[in-house]
């Protein structure tokens, strides 16, 4: 075997062993969209009704609450991203991070300070590298989150809105992650979680089909504010949670199509290959031939000239 | 037919149990409250403990609740919680010896969902 086709058949060998991989990845992507798609599914009642208590106190109640009421000249806002903890997924952190650094950008010029609070090890690096200040941030989850996760994520961002802003606190909160609209497409968004507004809240309650129920005069138990007070942290969980889950059907879609197209690129690259490979056994055969046929017909033409 | 409400006992994460009922009992942070057809508009703060659903066909479901709301409308009543199980889920054992572990890790959190279990085991 010459030297160029063993080449040619070395790489082939590499290529296959990578599609396979690849291969492998996609299908268990694929696998994990559908689990991903059923507990995001399973949240939705939960958020749905919740979406609904918190829109009956907010309408019905005249309570104030700092969760409710837009502060006068808010001076910052801390800003949740969620990217993932593996690579491999296409541009899904990147595009995240983007949209992250976009709505940085507007809230900076609305002269506003940002603080960062990021989920997933890519944001992480992406941040460290750069040498850029994160409030907190959270990893190891981003594939399969929890209901406690969420939980953990929330605790701080909650207890930040709590605080006066001249303490450190926060008076926005933001969260930017990967809506899951469908198997081909999934969008990075940003949202305004807090303070909330009740055209948002209205925009939900459309998309769960109550739009233009009438609220009925609610009897509060103890009261409203305690249970604003209750329903509010409640609230940024569940609002969280769903975040977490729609980034990971996002995350799970990105790298299943990542992983498809790395799939269907190893097999043109096997396909070319495989061409050069063959033109390169057939060169080598012509040229045998050739220097066959050229040692013969030297050998014949030294045996004529012997015979004279 | 005896007038009813429809319940939805929601967890964060999965839908409980849902159906008919003519009576449910939950306790709220001003103490126990029962609510039957055609109660006035209702939304309050539950505590953790044990959740009674009287259902229409006379049965009775008992439900551990974690913390969470009850809101009323309608005749159609919600409970919101964070973590929910039904007693029937519930595995007496374990939830035995959560508690003891709660109790000699001094973790009164964990203690207190195992106790909020095993109560609910009780009334059923």
């Amino acid at each position: 075997m010459g030297a160029q086709l063993r080449v040619y058949k070395r790489r082939i060998q590499a290529v296959t062993a990578t599609k396979k991989i690849t291969k492998a990845m996609e299908m268990i992507a694929a696998s994990r969209i559908v689990k991903a798609q059923r507990k995001v599914q399973a949240s939705m009642p939960y958020a749905t009704e919740l979406n609904r208590a918190v829109t009956a106190v907010a309408t019905g109640s005249s309570a104030k609450h700092p969760l409710t009421t837009e502060a006068e000249s808010p001076a910052r806002a801390a800003v949740l991203l969620i990217t993932s903890d593996r690579g491999l997924a296409g541009g899904y952190s990147s595009n995240a991070i983007k949209a992250a650094e976009r709505l940085r950008e507007r809230l900076a010029g609305e002269g506003k300070e940002v603080d960062t609070y990021i989920v997933g090890r890519k944001g992480v690096a992406y941040y460290g590298f750069r040498e850029r200040k994160v409030a907190e941030s959270w990893t190891g989850f981003t594939d399969s989150p929890a209901y406690g996760d969420a939980k953990n994520v929330a605790a701080p961002l909650i207890e930040a809105i709590q605080k006066d802003s001249a303490e450190g606190g926060v008076d926005e909160l933001h969260i930017v992650f990967t809506e899951f609209v469908s198997m081909m497409t999934q969008n990075p968004v940003d949202n305004r979680m807090l303070p909330l507004s009740l055209d948002k809240l209205d925009e939900g309650a459309e998309e769960s089909g109550t739009k233009g129920e009438i609220l009925p005069l609610f009897d509060f138990e103890p009261s409203a504010e305690d249970v604003l007070d209750a329903l509010l942290p409640r609230y940024v969980e569940s609002r969280i949670y769903n975040a977490l889950l729609q980034a990971a059907a996002s995350e799970h879609a990105a790298r299943r199509r990542a992983m498809k197209s790395a799939t269907d690129n190893a097999g043109d690259l096997i396909k070319s290959l495989s061409r050069l490979a063959n033109a390169a056994r057939q060169a080598e055969i012509t040229q045998e031939i050739s220097e066959i046929v050229g040692g013969a017909s030297a050998l014949a033409d030294a045996t004529a000239g012997s015979d004279k | 037919m005896a007038a009813e409400l429809h319940v939805e006992l929601v967890a964060a994460d999965r839908s409980v149990w849902s159906g008919e009922a003519t009576l449910v009992v939950a306790r709220t942070a001003s103490g126990d409250i029962g609510v039957m057809p055609g109660h006035q508009p209702l939304l309050g703060v539950l505590e953790s403990g044990p959740v009674t659903i009287r259902t229409s066909e006379g049965g009775t479901v008992v439900a551990a609740v974690h913390g969470g709301f009850i809101s009323f409308a309608d005749d159609k009543l919600s409970l919101l919680a964070e973590i929910a199980e039904l007693a029937d889920e519930i595995d007496v054992q374990r939830a035995e010896r959560a508690l003891e572990r709660a109790k000699s890790d001094t973790d009164a959190a964990a203690e207190r969902r195992a106790d909020v279990r095993l109560r609910a085991v009780a009334v059923r």
